[in-house]
């Protein structure tokens, strides 16, 4: 199962997010920004870090890179898309998720290893949880508090959409405790924690990340 | 030549950590008359001779779509000669 993850100027986490692949039974595809050609993925990463230096806003350059020109267009059509941090702020900025991740209440950069509640289970991303799970997973931004319109709020709350919210402690600011939320058809999830990096006990805090990635292949399969 | 401005600032429901930054730095400096501050961005985008009104109509489309986002700013277009 080929699963992509791009790596745009300034990406960190891409090798990250390719071995999670790798650990989770996939097979890690690197795709690059300045192509359009998404090679025969099945689903897409799109991983942390700093694209085009933040510059202008986090994510707002990066979505007109070649590449997510492919994106936008197959994730309308039901293609499965995680974003992870860096990754959120672009699918933010493509619109392809509501809202927008802002400068962190209190403005310091935030690394920690965050308590974490799973609310939607519904998506490809997140179908080996259950709901209520508590996870433990880093988050490390500077930008991640999540904003967005009343009206929109409102919407993702009555319609189940936000996929992961920040248990014991905000962070950040974000509105809701929201951590994490997808479209409405459920196939494009943006989160600030990163699942890549809680994966194996040896270099996370816990293995609680692994399940994004074991999910959609499972949900791949099922098709 | 003429010099297009397009100033972006966050909403004011969109809480700004950077103004509330700075607003708490000017009385430590002895600065008091600050209630509140609002930071924002600013560009200046150069054109050859006087703007035509299909140029300032690109200049609204690429300051709405790339120059702020929506969701969480507006933005102010003025023209300077």
């Amino acid at each position: 199962m080929r699963i992509g993850v791009v790596t745009f100027p300034g990406s960190l986490d891409d090798s990250s997010a390719l071995r999670a692949i790798r650990v989770a039974g996939g097979t890690p595809v690197p795709l690059f920004h300045a192509s359009d050609d998404l090679r025969e993925v099945e689903a897409v990463v799109l991983p942390g870090g700093f694209s085009y230096g933040d510059y202008l806003r986090c994510g707002a350059i990066s979505r007109f890179a070649p590449i997510m020109s492919s994106i936008i267009v197959a994730a309308e059509h039901g293609f499965p898309v995680l974003g992870i941090c860096n990754g959120f702020q672009i699918l933010c900025e493509s619109h392809l998720l509501p809202g927008a991740l802002t400068r962190n209440e209190g403005l310091h950069f935030v690394c920690t290893d965050q308590p974490l509640i799973i609310e939607n289970t519904s998506t490809p991303w997140t179908s080996g949880y259950t709901k209520g799970d508590r996870l433990v997973i880093p988050i490390k931004n500077g930008e991640g508090s999540f904003q967005a319109s009343a009206q929109t709020l409102a919407e993702l709350e009555s319609e189940g959409r936000v996929v992961l919210r920040y248990a014991d402690k905000n962070p950040n600011g974000s509105k809701n405790d929201i951590a994490g939320i997808t479209n409405a058809r459920g196939n494009v999830v943006g989160v600030m924690p990163h699942p890549e990096q809680a994966i194996e006990s040896l270099t996370g805090p816990s293995i609680d990340g692994l399940k994004f990635f074991t999910s959609v292949l499972q949900s791949l399969v099922g098709r | 030549m003429a010099t297009i401005i397009v100033e972006v600032m966050l909403k004011p429901e969109i809480l700004d950590p950077q103004g509330q930054a700075v607003a708490s730095a000017l009385p430590r400096l002895g600065f008091t008359f600050a209630k509140a501050v609002r930071q924002g961005k600013r560009f200046e985008i150069e054109v050859e001779g006087t703007p035509t009104d299909d140029q300032l109509r690109e200049i609204e489309k690429a300051a709405e779509t790339l120059l702020s986002n929506p969701v969480i700013e507006t933005y102010v277009v003025k023209v300077e000669a």
